[in-house]
């Protein structure tokens, strides 16, 4: 299925779950945020969130800065 | 020297320090370790999925200081309060530092975003610090609608200006009931002292720590500078030493005297 | 030109027109000069009815902070021993008129010694030597014995006795004397005559040029005063500043004090004619101590200890505590009469109790007086 996550356009597997899309992207999960579709997805519940066609995922991390 | 309380929490130092603009994360954490700050505050921003991460949160944590997010990047008080609820997710915390600085040249906050964003994330359980002008009846209303604390510039961030609010800091420091942190421009540990020296319960500075010749050295003498500073203020300078207030009987009497 | 000079071409009396002119606007012009050069007028200012009225609180809280920021906390201690009670004068209001009847006496260099001991025991350093003013009986002769004497107890050494020449006060100098109180009493001239019956003391002009002449022997410290309730206290007070404004000018080395004597009862029962309560006090010596930051502010056991405790962290520099103002007074209490009646009874350990617990310091030895000193 097709996502986009930051801003870019993916191609994924199909029913994806947040949490792995989060590992794929090599930051780990310590200091990290996610949004599907501009809704803030708790860490607890990242794994249990299958990611859906079209949906729109920004992932943060905490950064110097500021 | 009495312990900074910011939020109900006890802290050591009366020192915050930024994050931004370190040659390496190493050096991050050697200028925070010189500093004794307690309390650090980062940004969150998208992740850059082509590019490495410079992870400045486990370093931290391992140095046992407490994180603060805060809401750099946000341009409205509709952003900034995205920004401190996906921080609160990304680290665990309540704590946000709400600041919300549109304007590219100077970086000043912009006080309307910011009353609504601490507006509205005090009313979702954050403990906010409010990063702000240097504006009395503006801390005043934070102050109102419930932040933790209240964060006004000294001078526009990054500009090494120092206290040059040092007249409304003063007033600010006399009325507020919550801690105020003098925030920005800060460029030297005098004026760290000086602030502290005037009564502000803690200060917050980053670029004249990060940009020093050897920031891990400016770190260490910010911190001599705060403890200075607020050791300073307990002693009770001489110019404002008890004994040039009036006791309770000589108040009276001056009372009766004037009639 | 000397001060008595000056004074004549002035009609003090229209002092009290100045003061009472005064408004709310020249209080505040004063207020904000506080640290220049102030004038008589803003003087007259600061112990107006308006200031009393509108601005002593903040007067009190600006000469708290001056004082703290230019003496910090110390509290000079000071103790007069009384040589004599023979007096050649005969002033209405004192209790050593010659015109009184009691038994009179000017110790002996024994006797002076017994009161030193007894002074030292008390801790003190700074001595203030008072004598009714007799020349035959206790003069130059007998000053030059006794100043070494009393030396000897005493790192600071102060004199309230009969105005002196200039020659003399040099001498004393030499022997150790380091300030001199004159209190002029009143400078009203008729007020002076009627008080001042008899004696050297109604020669005007003499005791009037005294700090001239213990500026011109090059003494460390004059104290003035006038005597509060004699006369109008808007004219006394304001020519006791245009004093205070000549010396600075002409005798800019000479360390200024000025004392607070509040006419009370004395023997002869002389009731003041013009009362000075106790706010119009306290009104005063937060007045003089913006008008000119740098003044030695005096109180003395004539006043009450409440009072006292009251009013010294106002702005006042220098206080005594266990006095005993009759001859002989310390060594064995005296059958004597007292010069007037000490109010504050407290004992020296007391009263620095009391000032410590102001958060001031009482300090007996103030070194910076004596550091280039020969001993």
């Amino acid at each position: 299925m097709r996502i986009v996550c930051n801003g870019k356009a993916r191609e994924v597997a199909d029913g994806l779950t947040l949490g792995a899309l989060v590992d794929s992207l090599g930051q780990g999960r310590e200091g990290v945020a996610a949004a599907v579709n501009s809704a803030i997805v708790r860490r607890a519940d990242w794994d249990a969130t299958a990611l859906r066609d079209g949906d729109e995922v920004e992932v943060f991390s905490m950064v110097a800065g500021g | 020297m009495d312990n900074l309380v910011l939020a109900g929490v006890e802290l050591p130092s009366r020192l915050i320090l930024g994050t931004g603009k370190y040659a390496s994360g190493e050096q991050l954490k050697q200028a925070v370790a010189a500093s004794g700050a307690a309390v650090v505050t980062m940004a969150i921003k998208r992740v850059d999925t082509e590019g490495h991460r410079d992870d400045i949160v486990g370093p931290l944590r391992e140095l046992g200081v407490r994180l603060m997010p805060n809401t750099s990047g946000a341009r409205d008080a509709r952003e900034a309060v995205f920004a401190a609820r996906l921080s609160r997710e990304a680290l665990g915390t309540d704590w946000i530092k709400v600041e919300v600085h549109p304007g590219q040249k100077y970086l000043l906050p912009d006080p309307i975003a910011t009353y609504e964003a601490s507006r509205e994330l005090v009313r979702d359980g954050f403990k906010v610090f409010a990063y702000c002008g240097a504006d009395p009846e503006l801390c005043r209303a934070l102050e109102e609608v419930g932040v933790a604390a209240v964060m006004p510039l000294g001078s526009p961030i990054g500009s090494a200006r120092g206290l040059e609010t040092r007249g409304m800091l003063s007033i600010i420091i006399e009325q507020s009931h919550v801690p105020v942190v003098v925030d920005a421009g800060i460029g030297a540990p005098s004026e760290a002292a000086a602030a502290l020296e005037m009564g502000a319960a803690a200060l917050m500075v980053n670029t004249a720590v990060a940009a020093a010749g050897d920031p891990v050295a400016m770190a260490r003498a910010f911190c001599l500078a705060a403890e200075a500073g607020r050791t300073a203020y307990e002693a009770g300078l001489a110019s404002r030493a008890a004994t040039a207030r009036a006791t309770s009987p000589m108040e009276r009497f001056l009372e009766e005297a004037m009639k | 030109m000397s001060f008595f000079d000056e004074i004549s071409k002035v009609d003090v009396d229209s002092f009290r027109a100045l003061v009472d002119s005064r408004t709310d606007r020249d209080v505040d012009r004063a207020l904000a000069r506080c640290g220049q050069r102030m004038e008589l007028p803003d003087f007259a200012a600061l112990i107006s009815e308006p200031a009393r009225v509108h601005y002593l609180k903040e007067m009190a809280t600006l000469s708290m902070q001056l004082t703290r920021r230019r003496f910090g906390r110390a509290v000079n201690m000071y103790l007069p021993l009384y040589l004599s009670n023979l007096c050649t004068n005969r002033c209405a209001y004192c209790g050593f008129s010659s015109a009184n009847k009691f038994r009179r006496t000017v110790l002996t260099l024994d006797e002076v010694r017994d009161e030193c001991e007894a002074i030292k025991a008390m801790g003190y350093e700074n001595i203030l030597l008072v004598s009714g003013e007799s020349e035959r009986r206790a003069g130059m002769p007998y000053f030059r014995e006794v100043m070494p004497l009393v030396k000897r107890y005493a790192a600071y050494l102060q004199v309230e006795v009969q105005p002196l020449s200039a020659e003399d006060y040099a001498e004393l100098k030499g022997l150790g004397l380091d300030a001199v109180c004159v209190y002029q009493e009143t400078y009203h001239p008729g007020c002076y005559r009627e008080n001042h019956l008899s004696g050297r003391k109604a020669d005007m002009r003499w005791r009037m040029e005294t700090p001239d002449r213990a500026g011109q022997a090059g003494l460390d410290k004059v104290g003035l005063a006038a005597l509060l309730g004699l006369y109008d206290p808007r004219v006394d007070l304001m020519a006791l500043a245009a004093h205070v404004l000549y010396m600075r000018d002409h005798y800019p080395k000479v360390r200024l004090a000025i004392s607070f004597p509040r006419l009370r009862p004395a023997a002869g029962a002389y009731e003041p004619r013009y009362p000075v309560g106790d706010a119009k006090l306290v009104q005063v010596i937060t007045a003089w101590r913006i008008f000119d930051n740098e003044l030695d502010l005096t109180i003395s056991t004539r006043e009450g200890a409440e009072f006292r405790d009251l009013i010294i962290p106002l702005g006042v520099t220098g206080v005594s505590a266990g006095s005993s103002t009759e001859p002989g007074g310390y060594a064995h209490h005296g059958e004597n009469l007292e010069q007037w009646a000490v109010n504050d009874s407290r004992g020296v350990d007391e009263v620095c109790a009391a000032l410590r617990l102001n958060g001031l310091d009482p300090v007996f030895h103030d070194a910076s007086t004596t550091y280039f000193r020969a001993v």
